[in-house]
C-alpha cells in the first residue's frame, strides 16, 4: 500500500518536474498603479539577486525592502496556507510564495495583479466580491438536528473515512482566487459565483453532516449558476492546493442534472448513538 | 434566504473593474489542453452556427425554382466553396466528438472521484481519459479534413 502511493507520488512528481533555471539575479517587471488616485498602469523593472530557492514573493520582498519600498504586495504565511500572496506571474494565476523564480524562464518575470478582481494599487486587488459569493454559498454545515447552540451538552457526528473523503479534498481550498482569476466564465459574468464558490457547494452538499442539500442545489440552480460552467478546467490547472474545483462543479451537476444521486445517509450524533 | 443577494451589497459591487472580458477567451494555450477545447467547442459552436444560417439562406433558394437552386449550388463549386465546406466538416466533426465528451463530463461522469490529494497536486478531472477525448477529437476533425478534401478536390 505505502510502495504503491510512493510510486503514484513519484509518478506525478516526474510528470510536474520543471525545468530549472539557474541565475544570480533576475528583473522583475511589476505592474504599478494606484487605481484609487486614477494613475494608469505602468510597468516597473527592478533587478533583484536570487537563490536557487528564492520565490517570486521572496524576490518582490528583496525588491520592496532594498530597492523601492512603495511596490504593493498583499501576502502573509509565505508558505501557500493563507491564500494572500495570488497574483499574474508571466500571465498565469500563482501564488508568489509558491513560485520559485527558478521554474521561470527567461530573464525577466512579469508580475501583474490578479484579472477578475477588482484592482486596487500594485499588486493588490479587491477580494470582497469573490468571498461574497462564497459567503453566498453558506458555508457552514446546516442540520436542524444539531443544533449546538442550544445544547448543554455537545456531541459530535460520526462519519466514516469515506464520508470524509467525499468532501476532505475541496475542503482544503484556501480562497487564494487563483481559480476566479483563471475561470473565461468569471471574466465576463460578475454574477457567475466562480469555481471557488461553486465547488464549496459541493463540499457541504455531499458533507453527510449537512442535510440542506434541496436549499443547497437551489442556491447554484440559477441563471447565473452552476450552468454557466463548461468545464475549461482552467481553476483546476492553477488551484495550487489540489483542490480541483473542476471535479466539484461537474459533480455537483450531475446531481442537478440526475446523472448522480445524493443518497447519503445523515450522520449520527456520538451522543444519541451512545444511547442506543 | 436561499435566494441570490441581489440588489445588495452584490449589485453594488458589480463592478466590471478588471474583468478579462472576452479577452480572456484569448490565449487559450496558458492553460492546457482543456481549455483549448473549451474555446474550439464555443468557436465551432459559432461557426456551425453561422453554416446553419447560410444553408437555411442556401437551401430556401429552392423556392425560387431550379435555376436559382443551381446557380446556388454552383456557388459551392468554387475553390473558395470548398474550403468553407472543409471547416464545416472539421467544425462539425470537432463539435460532435468534443461534445459527447463534455455531455458525460457536465454529467460528473469520467472525472475520477475526489479523494486526498498529495504534493504535487494533479487534478483528477484533467486526467487522461479527457485529454484522449480532446485529441480524438482533433483527430476525427484531422481526419474527416483529409478526406473531405481528397473527395471535394479531386477532380480540380
Ligand atoms: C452531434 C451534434 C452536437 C453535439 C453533441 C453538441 C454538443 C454541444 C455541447 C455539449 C455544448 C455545450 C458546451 C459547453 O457547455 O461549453 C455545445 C455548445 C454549442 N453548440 Fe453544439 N452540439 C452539436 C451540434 C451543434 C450544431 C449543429 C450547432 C449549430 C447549429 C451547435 C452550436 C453550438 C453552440 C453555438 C454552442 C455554444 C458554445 C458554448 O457555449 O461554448 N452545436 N454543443
Ligand atoms: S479552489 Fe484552489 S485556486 Fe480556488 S480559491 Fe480555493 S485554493 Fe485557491
Ligand atoms: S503568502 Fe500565504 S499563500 Fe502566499
Amino acid at each position: 500500500m505505502t510502495e504503491q502511493i510512493i510510486e503514484k507520488i513519484e509518478k506525478i512528481e516526474k510528470k510536474h518536474e520543471k525545468k530549472e533555471t539557474l541565475r544570480d539575479s533576475i528583473v522583475l517587471k511589476v505592474y504599478r498603479a494606484n487605481r484609487l488616485a486614477g494613475e494608469p498602469g505602468r510597468y516597473d523593472s527592478v533587478e533583484v539577486p536570487v537563490q536557487r530557492w528564492t520565490t517570486v514573493l521572496d524576490a518582490l520582498l528583496h525588491a520592496k525592502a532594498y530597492k523601492d519600498p512603495s511596490i504593493a504586495i498583499r501576502y502573509s504565511c509565505r508558505m501557500a496556507s493563507c491564500g494572500s500572496c495570488g497574483m499574474k506571474i508571466n500571465g498565469i494565476p500563482r501564488l508568489a510564495c509558491y513560485t520559485k523564480v527558478s521554474e521561470m524562464e527567461g530573464s525577466t518575470i512579469t508580475i501583474e495583479p490578479l484579472a477578475n478582481f477588482p484592482h486596487l494599487r500594485d499588486l493588490v486587488t479587491d477580494f470582497s466580491q469573490f468571498f461574497l459569493h462564497h459567503r453566498n454559498m453558506q458555508p457552514y454545515v446546516q442540520n436542524e438536528h444539531a443544533d449546538i447552540k442550544d445544547r448543554e451538552k455537545l456531541s459530535e457526528f460520526v462519519q466514516k473515512p469515506e464520508d470524509l473523503d467525499r468532501f476532505l479534498q475541496f475542503s482544503y481550498c484556501i480562497k487564494c482566487g487563483l481559480c476566479y482569476s483563471a475561470c473565461p466564465t468569471v471574466a465576463t459574468d460578475t454574477k457567475f459565483p466562480g469555481p471557488q464558490a461553486l465547488s464549496q457547494a459541493y463540499r457541504y452538499f455531499i458533507d453527510n453532516r449537512d442535510s440542506a442539500g434541496k436549499g443547497r442545489t437551489n442556491i447554484v440552480d440559477d441563471k447565473h449558476g452552476i450552468w454557466r460552467c463548461h468545464f475549461a478546467g482552467s481553476c483546476s490547472s492553477v488551484c495550487p492546493k489540489g483542490v480541483d474545483p473542476a471535479l466539484g462543479i461537474q459533480l455537483l451537476r450531475g446531481h442537478l442534472l440526475g446523472f448522480s444521486k445524493n443518497e447519503k445517509k445523515i450522520a449520527d450524533l456520538q451522543e444519541r448513538l451512545n444511547k442506543n | 434566504m436561499l435566494q441570490w443577494r441581489e440588489n445588495t451589497e452584490m449589485e453594488k459591487m458589480s463592478d466590471r473593474n478588471n474583468r478579462e472580458g472576452i479577452k480572456g477567451w484569448l490565449n487559450p494555450g496558458r492553460f492546457g489542453w482543456e481549455r483549448v477545447a473549451y474555446w474550439l467547442q464555443r468557436l465551432t459552436g459559432v461557426g456551425l452556427l453561422a453554416y446553419f444560417v447560410g444553408h437555411i439562406y442556401e437551401t430556401s433558394s429552392l423556392t425560387q425554382g431550379p435555376d436559382a437552386w443551381t446557380a446556388m449550388l454552383e456557388l459551392t463549386q468554387t475553390p473558395m466553396g470548398h474550403l468553407i465546406l472543409l471547416l464545416v466538416i472539421g467544425m462539425s466533426t470537432y463539435h460532435s466528438a468534443n461534445g459527447i465528451r463534455l455531455i458525460f463530463t457536465h454529467g460528473g461522469k469520467g472525472l475520477g472521484k475526489p479523494g486526498r490529494p498529495d504534493y504535487p497536486y494533479d487534478a483528477a478531472s484533467l486526467n487522461y481519459r479527457q485529454k484522449s477525448g480532446i485529441w480524438i477529437a482533433l483527430i476525427l476533425a484531422a481526419a474527416a479534413m483529409l478526406y473531405g478534401a481528397s473527395v471535394l478536390f479531386r477532380g480540380n
